[in-house]
């Protein structure tokens, strides 16, 4: 079963390293498509540490690779780049900026999507 | 031949560090001493060679890719410029001079970064120092929403959680630290404390600790899962310390809330005042983003999403911010001055620059780039080429040209194009 969590999105210093390297290296493809999610959540979820896991917004879907991090329970962490950017929407709320940090976000283990044969 | 050029700064982020050390064989840079590991890639990973522009993918002359360029420019109805904050404050000029010709919404890479701080500022005010003050006089430290030891590698040596400084000789052992955070991180764990608050509380607890200040007690005992208990104790060092700085960063200016949030805390640090001496800085990611506001606010009036549509400047985010513009399909050509929308927009904002006709200027390549009707392959401002730069306390800083390449300056294809649409 997925669920709806909580979604943040930031630099890391490997995200910074990687863009050096250009966006279509392997290092930045490592480093910005994982996502840092509580244990717990994790277990219930049943998503693997180093597994992937399918994260989906109205704006789109993407996998990445699940890491257990030190995040509290219902959060998600996402280096910031081109995969975690079709999660977000482009409502700014009349700011300008969109929402990067709490955006909702339907989190499940990649072989659920594929579903039951 | 060897060159070794000392006191350079680096133009990555918002510190500018300018006690690097770089040595070049020619044109190819063999060393960078004291650069981060953010940093360093800026000058190790650079490819000195000379390019010429493209138009449709096509190598072209200057003088075509110009002319392309002021077309383009010409014909459109609401062209957008954008981005600005990994280029020098002289290009920054010419972008704000190009907008004002052309009629344009020019906004900068702060509308999708500290935007929020800056609205903040215009309502309430940002009492604010130097980072040379804080190194030598902060005692107590405060980072909220904002993680330095993964975007701002040396900010804690240089300036704030370990410098030593004129009334800080012992560097750490003279400050106190607090982390605000919705989670663990590298710098939460180099914090004497560590609030953390649940996601979306920020304001909430920023209004208590107002209404601590003032002595008022609030009815709960724990407010955006934070302890009262732990928040007076914060309070109690805020009122009580020599020299409080505060440093924010993106995770009050993203969340829910944004300015409202920014605004919070510049009132809380404003009125701190009449109990200690407390500044508030804006932790500003992209090297040059603080010069973009800079140079919009002294040209313009305003510090970002600005048009110039109706001949005079209008300020208004939400609108002529180029997130907004973009999913809206305001614009109908865009000039992407050294950032790359393409991959920090949100994908629906991003996709609208691949079906409008977009003219690129950057030193490397990008996701912009790959998909620019016109693509100019210019030098990069403190390595091939020389400029200002404003540090993320308003600091001009100047940055140098380590390496001669040849390559062409932001500054000089900005004023070809502002020269060919005249």
């Amino acid at each position: 079963m997925g669920e709806r969590l909580t979604l943040i999105t930031g630099r890391t210093r490997k995200q910074a390293v990687g863009m050096h390297k250009g966006k279509d290296s392997p290092e930045y493809r490592e480093a910005t498509a994982l996502v840092e999610m509580n244990p717990e959540d994790m277990a219930r979820l049943n998503i693997e540490d180093g597994g992937q896991a399918l994260l989906r917004t109205a704006e789109g879907e993407v996998e990445l690779t699940a890491h257990a991090g030190s995040l509290p329970a219902g959060l998600v962490f996402v280096p910031m780049g081109t995969l975690v950017n079709k999660l977000i929407g482009t409502e700014t709320l009349g700011t300008g900026m969109p929402s990067f940090k709490g955006q909702k976000v339907d989190v499940a283990p990649v072989a659920e999507r594929e579903g039951p044969s | 031949m060897t060159t070794v050029v000392e006191h350079v700064a680096c133009p990555f982020c918002g510190c500018l560090c300018d006690d690097l050390t770089v040595e070049a064989e020619g044109t190819e840079i063999r060393k960078v001493r004291l650069a981060c590991s953010s940093g360093r890639g800026i000058f190790m990973d650079y490819d000195p060679r000379p390019r010429r522009p493209l138009v449709d993918g096509r190598e072209v002359e200057w003088d075509e890719a110009v002319a392309e360029a002021a077309k383009i420019l010409s014909a459109a109805d609401s062209p957008l410029i954008y981005g600005l904050s990994s280029s020098a404050s002289e290009a920054q000029r010419k972008a704000v001079a190009l907008a004002d010709r052309i009629g344009a919404v020019i906004d900068s890479t702060s509308s999708v970064c500290h935007g929020p701080a800056g609205l903040a500022m215009q309502a309430v005010g940002e009492p604010t120092c130097t980072l040379g003050e804080v190194r030598d006089r902060a005692d107590l430290l405060v980072f909220w929403g904002c993680n330095p030891d993964a975007s701002h590698l040396r900010h804690f040596p240089r300036f704030s959680l370990t410098a030593k400084g004129a009334l800080t000789p012992n560097g750490r052992a003279d400050r106190t630290v607090y982390v605000v955070d919705v989670r663990p991180t590298g710098s939460s764990k180099k914090a004497d404390h560590f609030l953390q608050v649940d996601v979306g509380s920020d304001f909430e607890v920023l209004t208590t600790l107002r209404l601590l200040v003032r002595g008022l007690e609030p009815s709960v005992d724990t407010v955006g899962g934070v302890p009262v208990t732990q928040l007076k104790e914060l309070v109690e060092r805020m009122k009580s310390c020599r020299y409080g700085v505060a440093f924010m960063g993106m995770g009050l200016t993203m969340a829910s809330a944004r300015q409202l949030n920014v605004a919070e805390l510049f009132t809380l640090v404003a009125e701190l005042n009449e109990f200690a001496k407390f500044s508030v800085i804006p932790m500003r990611g992209h090297g040059n983003v603080t010069g973009a506001d800079q140079v919009l606010t002294w040209t313009s009036g305003y510090p970002f999403a600005v048009s110039f549509a109706r001949g005079y400047p209008q300020f208004s985010p939400g609108e002529f911010s180029a997130v907004d513009m973009l999913a809206r399909r305001a614009a109908d050509a865009a000039v992407i001055l050294a950032s790359d929308p393409g991959a920090h927009f949100p994908a629906a904002a991003a996709a609208q620059l691949e079906r409008i006709p977009t003219i690129v200027l950057d030193h490397g390549p990008s996701v912009v780039a790959s998909h620019a009707r016109v693509l100019f392959p210019t030098a990069a401002y403190g390595v091939d080429a020389a400029g200002t730069a404003y540090r993320m306390d308003n600091v001009p800083i100047p940055l140098k040209r380590v390496i001669s390449t040849g390559r062409v300056s932001d500054e000089e294809i900005l004023d070809r194009i502002i020269e060919a649409v005249a």
